[in-house]
């Protein structure tokens, strides 16, 4: 099990410097000089120039490249030139305000998703599985800011129990925190477990086709025990692999859904750099988004492997 | 009849196709008494699989079951899904053909034992552990204690097939079924397990069936065989009159078809030329007919009755059967 880890965290290496170079050259290719965006349009050339130097935007992109690497790899994202503020800091910020929203919506995705999953797998084909199928796709193709805006005039204009916008961190008031975070949360969650209860569903139906599922029967074991040790576990692999893309997907900040609700979140934080050209807070945010992804990813590889003995002892 | 342990009677499969309706199983009578053994020999899609499914009541949910089986004296194809339950693994065991399959790759081989013995016994984890451990050593399994923790697929096929005994044995059932239990294991195995099979059913003295397409299986370690074609048996007798006098022209090509040692090298096997008929186009006379050597024109339009031969235990559907065609 440790060297599986082992190997498992070598192979990230190349991974994030791919990740890393990609980062870089998409945000130098980005149209629009840093120096002017500094400077404004009043800029002399000659500023400019002097400017370009300092930053060092005249040496070629390799060598700038690896300046910025060399920095990264001592712990310096660089610094924001509009607001002074480190990337680190900037993310860090709002980190915890992503991340809550992700294990939010996560949770109700999962709580939606898995318990129709099984009920729709054992009993498959039954109209009740064909409405649940049904509904599933029909929520696939509903964007998010649809259902944003169908539960804010919900919940928050028509019922009045919930604030459409705002935040309050958790540290300062838990249950005004989860207030504020219910909505956002739950247009995420509404969106997830159409695939979750799609992928888990199909997954269970052929495992209970499998031999060991009649020889479960023969061994004459309670429905409740096949249904969830003998069919759940098997299936669960995939379930665990669209869990962990979600929540890496979501660790970058849910961009949509935090504009719309006004939460302070990674999503927020890279519009805003893209809307003002801070390049810098730009390319470090999506470089540790997507380290983010990469590393949820490797979780995942473990969880496998807990699940599934064949993989841990190096079969599959 | 009446004493039987199992008793199937007039069980008649049906199973929905695209193609139409396909009869699996053809109006069959069975009868198992307790502690003896059975044979079910026939080629591939003759109905034995289906027919042991039909008797465990895990028929395919599609599928049709007609006819009764009784076991212990109730009816299992009327019984209640929870009196069925407790009944199976209980009182009524199965080994599956492939062990590769038929344990969970996601569970250790002890919880797989354990969960079965506590289904249906009253014995807390520690008790169920030591039965448990005392199975896999009484199926040959060496240090039977670490082997509890392992997942089947650290498991030859052959050891596989010991744990999936070890686990219908687990709660001394009066009725194992072995479905083609050595057809996906290596030949210097398969005579173990089914040495295996022949001595845990005399210790324990339950009922077996043994199903299978090889007819040199089934030959020294049964009571009595049901040969079966195209859905339904076509010769029924006890071992021993089987094999000195086979009637049904099918038997005696299935016989001829096993390989044998004492052959010169490159002889051909007497393959049994032609396949079955298709299941869901019925033939209206003897199903095997098409295929038979000694086929007549009767054999084409009328089915022939399982009848009597010298002996009231030796049943065959046959209008030509061997031994009076060579009187004849």
């Amino acid at each position: 099990m440790l060297f599986f880890v082992a190997r498992r965290l070598l192979y990230l290496v190349p991974v994030l410097i791919a990740v890393s170079v990609l980062t870089f050259v998409i945000a130098s290719l980005l149209p629009g000089d840093l120096a002017y965006v500094i400077l404004g349009d009043q800029a002399t050339p000659e500023n400019v120039a002097a400017l370009r130097h300092d930053l060092g935007l005249d040496q070629p992109i390799w060598l700038r490249y690896l300046g910025w690497l060399w920095h990264i790899v001592q712990g310096d994202f660089g610094r924001s030139f509009r607001t002074g503020q480190t990337v680190l800091q900037a993310v860090s910020e709002r980190v915890p305000i992503s991340f809550e929203l992700m294990i939010l919506a996560e949770l109700i995705g999962l709580a939606i998703g898995v318990p129709l999953a099984i009920a729709c797998a054992a009993k498959a084909g039954s109209a009740f599985d064909r409405l649940m199928t049904g509904s599933a796709f029909g929520m696939l193709s509903v964007p998010t800011f649809l259902s944003a805006i169908l539960l804010i005039y919900l919940f928050a204009v028509e019922l009045r129990w919930l604030p459409a916008t705002g935040y309050v961190p958790f540290t300062e008031d838990p249950l005004a925190n989860l207030r504020f975070m219910v909505l956002p949360a739950l247009t995420l969650g509404l969106a997830e477990w159409p695939g979750i209860m799609r992928v888990l569903r199909s997954d269970m139906i052929a495992a209970l086709q499998e031999d060991y599922i009649a020889l479960a029967k023969a061994k004459g074991l309670k429905p409740s025990r096949i249904l969830f040790v003998h069919a759940l576990k098997p299936s669960s692999l995939t379930l665990v692999t669209i869990t962990g893309i979600n929540i890496g997907r979501l660790i970058g900040g849910a961009v949509i859904v935090e504009t719309i609700f006004a939460l302070p979140g990674i999503g927020r934080l890279l519009v805003g750099a893209i809307l003002t050209r801070d390049l810098i807070i730009l390319q470090g945010v999506v470089l540790l988004v997507g380290a983010g992804f990469v590393i949820m990813n490797f979780i995942v590889d473990l969880l496998y492997a807990l699940l599934d003995p064949r993989i841990r002892h190096g079969h599959a | 009849m009446s004493s039987a342990l199992l008793s199937v009677e007039n069980a008649v499969v049906d199973l929905p196709t695209p193609r139409g309706n396909l009869r699996a199983v053809d109006h069959v009578d069975l009868a198992v008494g307790a502690g003896r053994t059975l044979g079910i020999v026939g080629e591939s899609g003759c109905g034995k699989t289906m027919l042991s499914r039909a008797i465990l009541q895990l028929l395919p949910k599609k599928a049709k079951l007609s006819g009764r089986v009784m076991f212990d004296g109730q009816d299992l194809t009327r019984l209640p899904a929870e009196k069925l339950r407790k009944l199976r693994g209980r009182s009524l065991a199965v080994v599956f053909q492939d062990p590769m399959t038929s344990l969970n790759p996601v569970l250790t081989i002890g919880t797989q034992l354990i969960e079965t013995i506590q289904e249906h016994l009253e014995l807390d984890l520690a008790q169920a552990r030591q039965r448990s451990i005392e199975l896999l050593a009484a199926v040959g399994i060496p240090a039977p204690e670490q082997r509890l923790a392992q997942y089947p697929h650290q498991l030859s096929g052959g050891m596989r097939q010991r744990v999936a005994i070890a686990v219908a044995l687990s709660c001394e059932p009066q009725l194992l079924i072995a479905d083609e239990p050595t057809t996906a294991l290596d030949v210097t195995i398969q005579a173990q397990i089914l040495d295996l099979l022949a001595r845990e059913q005399q210790r324990r003295h339950m009922a077996m069936i043994i199903i299978t397409h090889d007819l040199g299986v089934v030959a020294g370690r049964t009571d009595e065989v049901a040969v079966m074609y195209a859905g339904r048996v076509v010769e029924r007798a006890p071992t021993p009159a089987l094999f000195k006098q086979m009637r049904m022209p099918y038997t005696e090509a299935l016989l001829a078809a096993l390989p044998k040692l004492d052959v010169a090298p490159h002889t051909p096997l007497p393959a049994i030329s032609g396949r079955p008929p298709d299941p869901t186009r019925p033939l209206k006379g003897c199903s095997f007919s098409p295929r038979c050597r000694y086929s007549a024109e009767r054999c084409g339009t009328e089915k022939p009755q399982l009848s009597t031969a010298e002996t009231p235990e030796h049943l065959y559907a046959c209008f030509h059967p061997i031994a009076a065609r060579v009187g004849a």
